[in-house]
């Protein structure tokens, strides 16, 4: 149907994912150049890559920092899909997700780590990885019938007890977690037949093409691939339906004939399988973690990360993992900009004076100096920012990123008219 | 739950155990009972949950701090006058202050929430929560802070049990405001408050001033916060005053608020104290080889928990009505 994108002739073609050419091409470039740019950018010892010319406009994304930061963001994307069917998808608000994080990376520990003074058996990826999930999901099965009875803000204020509990658990259960502020280690990201020394695919170490954050980078994007078709075919399924019945009026659903009960606790078993992967891989990406890291902010963090992006859609649950992930690194950079734009004086000089504290006796929003001095550090700013977008988003924008994005594109479709 | 923790204390430990937990559970109590009747007044009247009570709570605490050591205002301008009145003048200004504070909060970004669904309206308080509580741990800075507080680390010396001077302006400080509270509600503007808790729609038909009464409670929200903030902030809990953890003390008051019903203020008060026996008990008597200390911490938790299974809208609240 050339120049006619939008005539579907048939249901699957109106309900395929990418149901228009345009859609195909340019998610087929974006996911190309996603792959081609660890490639890229090559040069330098200890950083030897296939390419060593640089993607334009997207280059920088190709250094290892923000390699790293983009593997972060997968990770995140797939934890934040998992709370998008249960909070987005079948409207119960969950703060539990850091819990079920967390319950994931220790039974990735437990099975996944070399045995040594912490519980851990040394099984290769393939069993802790689906393992961590399943865990989880099991846990959030149990947990399910008090949730499902209790409803709306109740239900969120049971499962931020759930996080207290389950960070009580892990700060005390030492043989497995490493106690309080000391943490453990976590199986790395390393994919092995069985207990082998050299394992097939191994992220933490550089390779001829590839440097470590690359293969990392490919590997947690082609998890994330898998997992958004996952979240994508069970959203637009007949459990996906059921799910959006019960979010929009749950006694209608039953009237329906939707087992409100038996969907809920699905909807907690899903989300807490993600929430179990996206914890085992992020403690395994980064190698090390205290207990301490499965708190109220992460899961804050997750609901951030789906109203930002856009409660109940997929691609907007990607932005905005994309979105938080990056922003701490966005807001240094322009800090330091800033800092450097104060130093050299000009017309910029003047806007940046106000934000930018430079000296112990300088007036500042934001300071770059160490220690307890004036303004806000870069962190704490990260977090006021942080918290000030999900004001202005769920003031302004309900829709968060994926709203922008349709406003900007019925624009481009209606141009030059305006509707 | 209780008398039957009390039962179990009494036959295995000694009677000034017993009787230093009940001290501590009433005066833990104390705090729980102000933040959640806090967190019970603004549900009612606005429809908001709050989350961003904790970050009020050490923003008042922060506040007297400032008033009665940084600056030491309005003390500076009567040198003659008691140390305790100083102080208490101090501590009146801080709280006008916390109030203006949540009337702000209230007005900036609540009130263009007005109608939309209650868990994004529950998730602005978290935005504003992180925002407030960040900016508020930066002024601290990494020190504590202390309050100057006139009772200091006094305790009272019965022989048998030790009680601090402060426990006892706890619980007689929460009571007095309870009261309050209460005798508020019987008033003019609290009974337009009640009648904009029943139906706002209906209310603002009879003439009340609707967004008057959203601010009106937000202020005595903010109010009762930072008095729980003052609370946490003096010995025996944090000698050394406020500090950045002082903001997460107000999430374990969210068992107490489930435990009474969310839209219940007897249930809150009642909820507050039965949550911080419950967890001075629990830390007095219950130690687990298994998973170490603390076990007092989470047992508001697991209270709620309980209590969720068998009553899903807390011991007081008023059961949901669903239909299509």
């Amino acid at each position: 149907m050339r120049g006619r994108p939008l005539l579907f002739t048939s249901y699957e073609s109106d309900q395929s994912m990418l149901n228009t050419t345009t859609k195909r091409i340019v998610m087929l470039v974006f996911l190309g150049l996603l792959v081609l740019l660890p490639f890229t950018g090559g040069g330098g010892p200890g950083n030897e890559r296939l390419f060593e010319f640089n993607i334009p406009f997207i280059g920088f994304l190709s250094a290892n920092d923000w390699l790293q930061l983009m593997g972060t963001a997968c990770i995140f994307a797939i934890g934040a899909l998992g709370l998008n069917l249960l909070t987005g998808l079948a409207g119960q608000v969950s703060l539990g997700h850091a819990f079920f994080m967390g319950i994931g990376a220790y039974t990735a520990a437990w099975l996944g780590a070399p045995e040594g003074p912490l519980l851990g058996l040394g099984l290769p990826i393939w069993i802790w990885l689906p393992a961590a999930g399943l865990v989880a999901a099991a846990i959030g099965v149990f947990v399910g019938p008090t949730a499902v009875r209790v409803r709306g803000l109740y239900l969120a204020i049971v499962t931020l007890g759930l996080v207290f509990i389950g960070e009580y658990v892990f700060r005390n259960w030492r043989s497995l977690t490493g106690g309080s502020q000391a943490g453990r280690s976590f199986p790395r990201l390393d994919v092995r037949l069985w207990k082998e020394e050299t394992p097939i695919i191994q992220t933490t170490q550089s390779g001829e093409w590839l440097t470590s954050s690359g293969k990392g980078f490919l590997f947690l994007l082609a998890l994330l691939v898998v997992f958004t078709l996952i979240a994508k075919n069970i959203q637009r399924t007949r459990v996906g339906r059921a799910f959006q019945s019960i979010r929009d009026r749950d006694v209608a659903a039953e009237v329906m004939g939707v087992n409100e009960f038996r969907y809920k606790l699905l909807a907690f078993g899903l989300s807490s399988f993600f929430a179990g992967v996206a914890g085992a891989l992020l403690a395994g990406y980064f190698g090390r973690t205290i207990p301490e890291r499965w708190d109220l902010l992460l899961s804050v963090q997750f609901i951030a990360i789906i109203l930002i992006g856009g409660a109940g859609t997929t691609s907007g649950t990607l932005m905005g993992a994309a979105f938080v992930i990056m922003l701490p690194r966005a807001v240094q950079n322009s800090t330091e900009w800033l800092k450097s734009a104060v130093d050299e004086g000009g017309f910029i000089a003047a806007i940046a004076d106000p934000i930018v504290a430079t000296s112990q006796t300088d007036f500042g929003i934001v300071s770059t100096l160490p220690g307890v001095g004036p303004g806000l550090s870069v962190l704490q700013l990260n977090q006021v920012i942080y918290g000030l977008l999900i004001i202005v988003f769920l003031i302004f924008e309900p829709l968060g990123l994926y709203g922008i994005w349709l406003r900007v594109r019925n624009y481009w479709k209606g141009w030059p008219f305006t509707y | 739950m209780n008398e039957t923790l009390l039962i179990l204390a009494a036959e295995g430990g000694e009677p000034s155990k017993v009787a230093e937990a009940v001290a501590e559970g009433l005066s833990l109590g104390a705090i729980y009972a102000l933040l959640a009747m806090g967190f019970v007044i603004i549900f009612k009247a606005t429809q908001v949950l709050n989350f961003a009570h904790g970050a009020l709570s050490a923003l008042g605490a922060f506040l007297v701090a400032s008033f009665a050591t940084l600056i030491n205002f309005p003390g500076r301008f009567m040198e003659g006058a008691p140390e305790w009145l100083q102080w208490t003048l101090s501590v009146i200004v801080a709280l006008i202050a916390a109030a203006l504070v949540g009337m702000l909060l209230e007005r900036l970004f609540l009130r263009p929430m007005v109608g939309e669904e209650l868990f994004a309206v529950a998730i602005v308080t978290l935005g504003i929560d992180i925002a407030l509580r960040n900016i508020t741990n930066d002024w601290i800075g990494t020190d504590s802070r202390p309050l100057g507080d006139p009772w200091g680390t006094n305790v009272l010396d019965l022989g048998w049990v030790t009680i601090a001077h402060t426990e006892i302006a706890q619980i007689i400080v929460s009571l007095i405001l309870v009261s309050a509270v209460a005798l508020f509600f019987r008033s003019r503007t609290g009974i337009a408050m009640r009648a904009t808790a029943f139906d706002q729609e209906a209310a603002r038909a009879q003439g009340i001033n609707v967004g008057r009464i959203f601010s009106i409670s937000w202020a005595i929200g903010a109010v009762l916060a930072a008095v729980a903030g003052i609370f946490v902030s003096v010995f025996p809990r944090r000698a050394a005053g406020v500090d950045p953890a002082t903001a997460f003390f107000a999430f374990k008051a969210f068992p107490a608020i489930i435990l009474g019903g969310l839209d219940s203020v007897v249930g809150a008060v009642i909820g507050g104290f039965a949550v911080g026996l419950a967890e001075a008990f629990a830390g007095e008597f219950i130690t687990f080889d298994f998973l170490g200390a603390g076990f007092g911490g989470i047992v508001p938790y697991l209270l709620m928990l309980l209590v969720l299974l068998i009553r899903p809208y807390g011991l007081f609240g008023t059961e949901e009505i669903r239909r299509v």
